[in-house]
């Protein structure tokens, strides 16, 4: 019998509304006893000082395996991921094959296996070949193991498609991601449309371009059903009107980037055109970061992603129009919403957790995770909250490089990652 | 004040002070001089070299470069981008650090994308002068329009400036609010609702969608190039009700200030923003402009690539 003692740390649980100095008892992967001591014996290790916490998820990661493996692929990913802090990644469907099959899924699920880091969790596809036009099979999908649908990277345009996969896919209880963004607004933009856009030059993508489509989308979601989740929220608009929305009793519910609730539009000037500030949605005004960094304390918004967009170094070192859209970002969230929110206090620990661990698990019935429950999976994160470390991404484990926060001095990192009760990563 | 400029680039007139900007201006009236001689040529960069490197087309702005590298006697090459490795696929920062390698000392650029030249200059150690990049900057245009209401009206502070047109599309309108604000004339803008932002406020700017109260009183009037893609693009119902709107005629030039001076980057399109009646009347300034973009250039090169003056 495999059973391992993790020794002495706060342990914070919202799901079980613990928050205390205790101890945590490992068996063959299942956690079976969190208590305030634990006199066996087993190996143990002491974890004074640091704070643990259900394993962290990210439902919005971009792998790029199958195809694009120089931008990164399911190892170096996972890699991230674990030094992260993370302990189950979503992988978005916008690879090479398009993740619109069974088979695709299974190819996905067969080399996390494998390569046996994290937990990873495929969305498959909404649309064959992200197309807009037809439907996936969300049965066969859905047995295969997806548990949510998104044709993230590209919008769902055509609203009659949009309601009939909401029709659709509320028989078999899969959420629908969704990324808001009608191109015809943003065209060949590439930065938040406004002011500074004009000063500099760059083509603006406007909020509206955001707005128009997540009301739009509560307006289907209201009539014809479905459960939504909205994908990386940029704006104070898009914000307000999903408030309202859960107010009112509809299943929707949305995420917030890192980089949206830390940076605003400015750095695209600050960093003189740097190709790292440019991503989908962009960076908005301050006005936006700080009505979403009010609306991730408050519950309005239900938890952190990170769009981990991860490319080549040298797909980014080009003039700014041509570069990809898309940052990291798996490696830097835990020590940037530490060191943003929890530290001034703007955020409980127990917040924190609900936002990186426990509502994510909720929202897409991953039975077991997200909790620290005696008889669960022993998915766990460690962090040490003084821990002070300046951001180096030429040290990162994932593959890509492309990150606005070089250089920033955070305190807060993770320090252990524990995935089925096995030591998946450390740095103690 | 000391004879150079602060940055080893001139990327954009935003970020360059007015007292570089009047060195500029001053420098560039001894450099007229020489362009009005009729040998033209002074030794004063000999053995420097400078090179063109144009990803959009240019008549004007490519030959005054080179014409102001040759009078100057600087060796200069061009590289447009039809002919050249770049439709190879080569990248821009390979494109720049190979003509590096060859000892190329300066670097002019025009490119379709804001900031390139940022880009280009933080990738090279020779200096980079901006001739263009997407909509954002235009600063050697600005500085020869600039140049050209100086030397007309004998100051800027406290000219009324009308710039009429795409504001919303256009470097040289950016370029030309930068310098103007910082060397203290009044700037009002019009253009149709659609390509003049409200945005632009935020500079220190007025506008007016009547073409009439931006024209009035004005001392300068400076007509934009309007892009005929606009209307695809849908930004206008045609280039007749823009004439109609926000054409400069020889009866809206009559409200300005009667010694006002019309202006004009090119390349012109005669009867949509501008008649020819006024681009070739008395009041034109825009083949002055062409001259003095050529002086403007000596000067940038002679202060960028340091030419002493006893030379």
């Amino acid at each position: 019998m495999n059973r391992l003692i993790l020794k002495g740390a706060r342990i914070v649980d919202p799901s079980q509304e613990i928050d205390s100095i205790g101890d945590i008892l490992i068996e063959d992967g299942q956690i079976v006893k969190v208590a305030k001591e634990i006199m066996e014996t087993a190996e143990t290790i002491d974890l004074q000082g640091k704070i643990l916490m259900p394993g962290l998820i990210d439902t919005h990661s971009h792998f790029r395996e199958p195809g694009f493996e120089h931008k990164e692929d399911l190892e170096s990913g996972s890699l991230a991921a674990l030094r992260g802090g993370y302990t189950s990644v979503f992988v978005m469907a916008n690879t090479d094959p398009i993740i619109d099959n069974p088979a695709g899924v299974r190819y996905i699920k067969d080399r996390a296996r494998e390569i046996d880091l994290v937990r990873i969790f495929p969305v498959a596809a909404l649309s064959k070949g992200m197309a807009g036009k037809e439907l996936t099979e969300f049965g066969a999908l859905k047995k295969e193991g997806v548990v949510a649908l998104s044709d993230d990277g590209v919008p769902v345009e055509n609203p009659q498609f949009l309601r009939l996969a909401l029709m659709y896919s509320e028989y078999f209880d899969l959420p629908v991601i969704l990324h808001e963004e009608d191109k015809r607004f943003s065209g060949k933009g590439v930065m938040h449309e406004g002011e500074l856009s004009m000063r500099l030059g760059l083509r603006g993508i406007p909020a509206v371009a955001e707005e128009t489509m997540v009301l739009r989308d509560l307006l289907l979601q209201k009539n014809y059903g479905g459960i939504v989740h909205f994908a990386h929220i940029s704006s104070r608009g898009s914000l307000r009107a999903i408030a309202e929305a859960k107010k009112a009793g509809q299943r929707v519910s949305c995420e917030v980037t890192p980089h949206h609730l830390l940076l605003t539009e400015e750095v695209v000037k600050e960093l003189n055109y740097s190709t790292d500030t440019k991503m989908n949605p962009p960076l908005r005004t301050r006005e936006d970061m700080e009505a979403l960094g009010e609306g991730l304390i408050n519950g309005e918004i239900d938890f952190v992603a990170t769009d981990h967009a991860p490319h080549h170094p040298d797909e980014k070192d080009v003039e700014y129009d041509f570069a990809p859209f898309g940052i990291i970002g798996l490696e830097t969230a835990i020590p940037l919403i530490w060191d943003r929110f929890v530290k001034p206090e703007r955020m409980t620990v127990s917040r924190f957790v609900e936002v990186f661990s426990m509502r994510p698990a909720n929202l897409f019935n991953l039975d077991g995770l997200g909790t620290l429950k005696e008889n669960t999976v022993a998915d766990i994160t460690v962090i040490d909250p003084d821990r002070f470390k300046v951001v180096n991404p030429d040290a990162f484990a994932s593959k890509a490089r492309n990150t606005p926060f070089r250089g920033f001095g955070l305190t807060g990192w993770p320090v252990m990652t524990i995935v089925g009760g096995k030591i998946k990563w450390q740095d103690m | 004040m000391e004879q150079k400029l602060k940055s080893k680039d001139l990327l954009g007139l935003a970020d360059v002070s007015a007292q570089e900007i009047t060195l500029v201006l001053d420098t560039a009236d001894s450099m007229k001089q020489i362009v009005q001689r009729t040998i033209k040529k002074v030794p004063t960069l000999r053995g420097r070299t400078i090179l063109n490197l144009f990803y959009e087309p240019s008549t004007r702005t490519r030959s005054a470069f080179e014409l102001a590298a040759k009078y100057l006697s600087a060796d200069s090459i061009s590289i447009a981008t039809a002919t050249s490795s770049i439709t190879k696929g080569e990248t821009l920062k390979d494109t720049a650090k190979n003509v590096e390698a060859m000892g190329i000392e300066l670097i002019i650029m025009r490119h379709p994308v804001a900031g390139a030249p940022h880009y280009l200059a933080e990738n090279v150690s020779a200096s980079v002068i901006n001739a263009g990049d997407g909509m954002h900057e235009h600063p050697t245009q600005g500085l020869l329009d600039i140049y050209t209401m100086r030397e007309h009206k004998g100051r800027i502070e406290g000219l009324k400036v009308a710039i009429i047109g795409d504001i919303m599309h256009s470097r040289v309108a950016r370029s030309n609010i930068w310098g103007l604000k910082k060397l203290g004339a009044d700037i009002i803008l019009s253009g149709p609702p659609t390509l003049l932002p409200k945005e632009m406020a935020g500079l220190g700017v007025n506008y007016t969608y009547s073409v009439e109260e931006a024209i009035r009183d004005a001392d300068v009037v400076n007509v934009l190039r309007l892009q005929k893609e606009r209307q695809d693009a849908g930004y206008l119902p045609s280039l007749a009700e823009y004439h109609k709107y926000w054409g400069v005629t020889k009866e809206r030039l009559a409200l300005a200030k009667p010694d006002a001076l019309l202006m004009h980057p090119g390349p012109m399109n005669r009867g949509i923003e501008i008649t020819s009646e006024i681009a070739d009347g008395k009041q034109s300034a825009i083949l002055d402009q062409v001259t003095n973009g050529v002086a403007i250039r000596m000067a940038l090169f002679y202060l960028m690539l340091g030419g002493k003056e006893d030379e």
